[in-house]
């Protein structure tokens, strides 16, 4: 395997990372209105998420700066074409950052019940957004011969993107409902339970129709079928579990959230942008990437530093691994 | 407007105000960790007083760099794609490390912080906190590898239309970045002092926690001196450095047109930039000569030199970085930067000399002077990023070849907009919270408050 392959297929752990772990934390603010009724409910439901959303986020801007080393002309072209739709994403995740440290430093209720509202929308933008941008990703966007998008925001609103994102949100919210049954009691636990149990054959059948359209519309890959076939298992037999068994369904969320990561990865190799205007004007790994030198050194960094961070991250889910109880409210 | 001014205008505005914030954080997470180390040695409640106070500052502070830092990394590909197909085999490399090594590092163990004075024992909470603040200056020398790149090119070569790195070791250990980041690790110290003292000050004032603010006081006032010292020493050799460097940066900064033998330092002077001329300045003799090549006599370049110098080596163009703008941001940062370390040293002076708390009018000074350090962190950058127009990357990119073809100017108009208004909004709400939460003065020490 070549350095080029190895670093898509590192942008791909990266993002699965960023999905299956900020994924959560974007269902949680998501679900936030529909979980706490009152103050101490929704920082329950925000604390279940305190220590770990701003780490989670890191895995975002780490795919973003791997994008950027590893393939600058795949960073250049994605960001500067969907230009707008970041714009509002980043709007949206600035708001929802500094929602989390806001909100609990006034007791007005107006000035909780504001934030909260902004700490859902900033939660809802980029899950729909990022199940958008994956979406023109798979079915391809105009792009010219100097590498560059052609289209406008209306190109990425197309159907197809757009039910992605609607998937994004389900799925995200599903998943983030099981997280809150894992680490809540009292009644946010019950709603969340409640909200993961409506969530589950919408969710299903949302993901089912998107993945059918994808393979109709791009044909079949071997790897990404087989990715799809485990997600689509995994998110069906979240019914079993989403129950009392939580944390089993937790990790079918997981697997799901991981394995579509994969089947989109695997629909686009070796292409990383696909150019709808002339597929010979489509970016590969190979016309995209750095040189070989900054791939090698980049590949040690990756290969050194990589694993330490997962050593602290699931450290620090060890550590705050314990259910949040009406006690657990402080900050 | 075009798409290239607006352009740049987004630029410095997400950038000015993504800085507002980072120096803090890079200073004061080095001083509530030594606070926290004084509280596990010591054993001394007061010390975990502090660290609960100054820690909860710096969260209301530090959320505010975090979310305009993803701004920062992703706009280097929306607003400068052409700068990101060019540059992105040197420049994207040290960003990503930043993010692997620092930005991980940094989020996961400020959260375990935060959430874990009960759950971990004391060592391993003092560790998390020492572990934030390493890793907010480590991902500082990676960015500060990376901007040091645009101004100082090594390590690289021309290939396949674009800069690519030949020399991964030579880029970490550039000359510039050498220099650049202990003056921008310094001017984090120097601006949590001056943020320190000054709320200490307004409490000493009002005989609020005394106590705790006096060895609040004490601590900054020493890490104060240091700071603006230690910034203005670094700061000295940079200027030294640029001399050889970018020696149009350092003409514009002390508006210089003519090349002079010895150069003369100007104090004030009223500058006419299109006729290229000061038609009043107040002039010390040699006194650039001396700051540049420590010699009273050495000869100084002026920016028409250099102007026809830069046009014969990359042809026809406009070398002369903005002189207005550079002479008087430069002014500002070195006089901001020189009354720090003189109000440190009177702090200091009566703390350690007359043995007592400094007298009132300091005090009634001190709040006002947690400005200066903002005003000189922002006006060393501008000195910085527009010395060095019309490149973008010096002698290898010009500004206006590094902007996004694709990105009209309607797009770049709703940007600028949002990014500004909500920026602006952000700000009230931040400087109001600040503001209480440092007025408010400590909380009552209850179990698991925080």
């Amino acid at each position: 395997m070549d350095l080029n392959t190895l670093w898509f297929i590192l942008i791909g752990v990266l993002f699965s990372g960023f999905f299956l772990l900020e994924g959560f934390d974007y269902g949680v603010g998501i679900l936030l209105p529909f979980v706490g009724k009152q103050d101490e409910e929704r920082r329950l439901a925000i604390n279940a998420i305190g220590p770990f959303w701003d780490g989670n986020e890191v895995w975002m801007l780490t795919a973003g700066g791997a994008l950027f080393a590893a393939f600058p002309h795949w960073y250049a072209t994605l960001f500067s074409g969907f230009y707008l739709a970041l714009v509002l994403m980043l709007f949206a995740l600035i708001v929802r950052g500094v929602a989390f440290e806001f909100r609990s430093q006034l007791a007005a209720s107006r000035w909780r019940t504001t934030w909260d509202t902004l700490l859902f929308i900033g939660s809802l933008v980029p899950a729909l957004l990022w199940g958008v941008a994956v979406g023109n990703l798979v079915r391809g966007v105009p792009i010219d011969a100097q590498m560059n998008f052609t289209g406008n925001l209306l190109t990425l609103l197309n159907p197809f993107a757009l039910l992605a994102g609607v998937l994004f949100v389900l799925l995200f919210s599903l998943h983030g409902a099981l997280f809150l049954s894992l680490k809540t009691t009292g009644p946010v636990l019950e709603r969340a339970q409640q909200i993961a149990a409506r969530l589950w054959l919408p969710t299903l059948l949302v993901a089912a129709g998107w993945i059918l359209w994808t393979f109709a519309a791009g044909g079949i890959k071997v790897v990404a079928l087989l990715a799809a076939v485990i997600a689509a298992v995994a998110l069906a037999a979240v019914r079993l579990w989403a129950g009392q068994r939580a944390g089993r369904a937790f990790l079918l969320t997981s697997v799901t959230i991981v394995s579509a990561t994969v089947m989109v990865f695997a629909m686009l190799f070796p292409n990383v942008m696909i150019s709808t205007t002339n597929p010979a004007w489509s970016l590969t790994i190979y016309t995209a990437a750095s040189s070989p030198y900054t791939l090698r050194v980049m590949t040690i960094v990756a290969v050194i530093f990589v694993p330490i961070v997962l050593l602290y991250q699931v450290w620090t889910y060890r550590v705050f691994r314990q259910r949040l109880t009406a006690g657990d409210l402080h900050y | 407007m075009e798409v290239l001014t607006l352009a740049r205008w987004q630029f410095a505005i997400t950038t000015v105000y993504h800085f507002f914030f980072v120096p803090l954080t890079l200073g004061l997470s080095i001083l509530v960790a030594i606070m926290e180390t004084l509280y596990v040695r010591t054993g001394n409640e007061l010390y975990k007083q502090m660290t609960r106070f100054w820690g909860k500052l710096f969260i209301i502070n530090f959320v505010m760099g975090v979310v305009t830092g993803i701004v920062q990394e992703f706009q280097f590909g929306m607003n400068w794609s052409e700068y990101a197909r060019f540059m992105g085999d040197i420049f994207g490399a040290p960003l990503a490390i930043e993010a692997l090594l620092a930005f991980y590092l940094e989020s996961t163990f400020l959260g375990v912080w935060i959430f874990g004075w009960q759950k971990l024992s004391r060592g391993l909470h003092l560790a998390a906190i020492w572990l934030v603040a390493i890793a907010s200056n480590l991902s500082a020398l990676w960015i500060l590898i990376a901007n040091s790149f645009m101004h100082q090119p090594v390590g690289y070569v021309i290939r396949n239309g674009r800069a690519e790195m030949a020399d991964f070791l030579a880029l970490v250990t550039n000359p510039h970045v050498l220099l650049q980041y202990p003056h921008v690790l310094f001017s984090g110290v120097a601006t949590a002092a001056f943020f320190v003292l000054g709320i200490s000050a307004y409490h000493l004032l009002k005989k609020s926690s005394p106590a705790l603010f006096e060895r609040s006081f004490r601590l900054a006032a020493v890490y104060g001196l240091i700071g603006s010292l230690m910034v203005m020493g670094f700061g000295h050799l940079q200027g030294q450095h640029m001399m050889k460097t970018q020696p149009a940066k350092m003409a514009a900064a002390e508006a210089l047109w003519e090349t002079e033998q010895p150069a003369a330092f100007s104090v004030v002077a009223w500058i006419d930039e299109q006729q290229q001329t000061n038609p009043f300045a107040l002039r010390i003799p040699g006194v650039v000569s001396f700051l540049a090549y420590n010699n009273f006599s050495a000869r100084v370049e002026g920016l028409k030199e250099l102007q026809a110098r830069y046009e014969q080596q990359y042809g026809p163009d406009d070398y002369i970085p903005p002189v207005i703008l550079n002479f008087w941001g430069f002014r500002l940062m070195v006089g901001a930067g020189t009354l720090m370390a003189l109000l440190a040293a009177v702090a200091l002076f009566f703390l350690f000399f007359r043995k007592q708390l400094p007298a009132s009018w300091l005090l009634r000074l001190l709040p006002f002077a947690i400005a200066l350090p903002y005003l000189a962190n922002t006006f060393g950058w501008i000195l910085t990023e527009t010395g060095r127009q019309p490149w973008i990357v010096v002698g290898l990119q010009k500004i206006q070849d590094a902007v996004s073809p694709n990105v009209t100017a309607g797009s770049l108009l709703v940007s600028l907009i949002g990014f500004t208004l909500l920026y602006g909004a952000l700000m009230v709400v931040d400087l109001y919270l600040l503001a209480r939460a440092a007025k408010a003065g400590p909380a009552p020490e209850s179990a698991g408050a925080h």
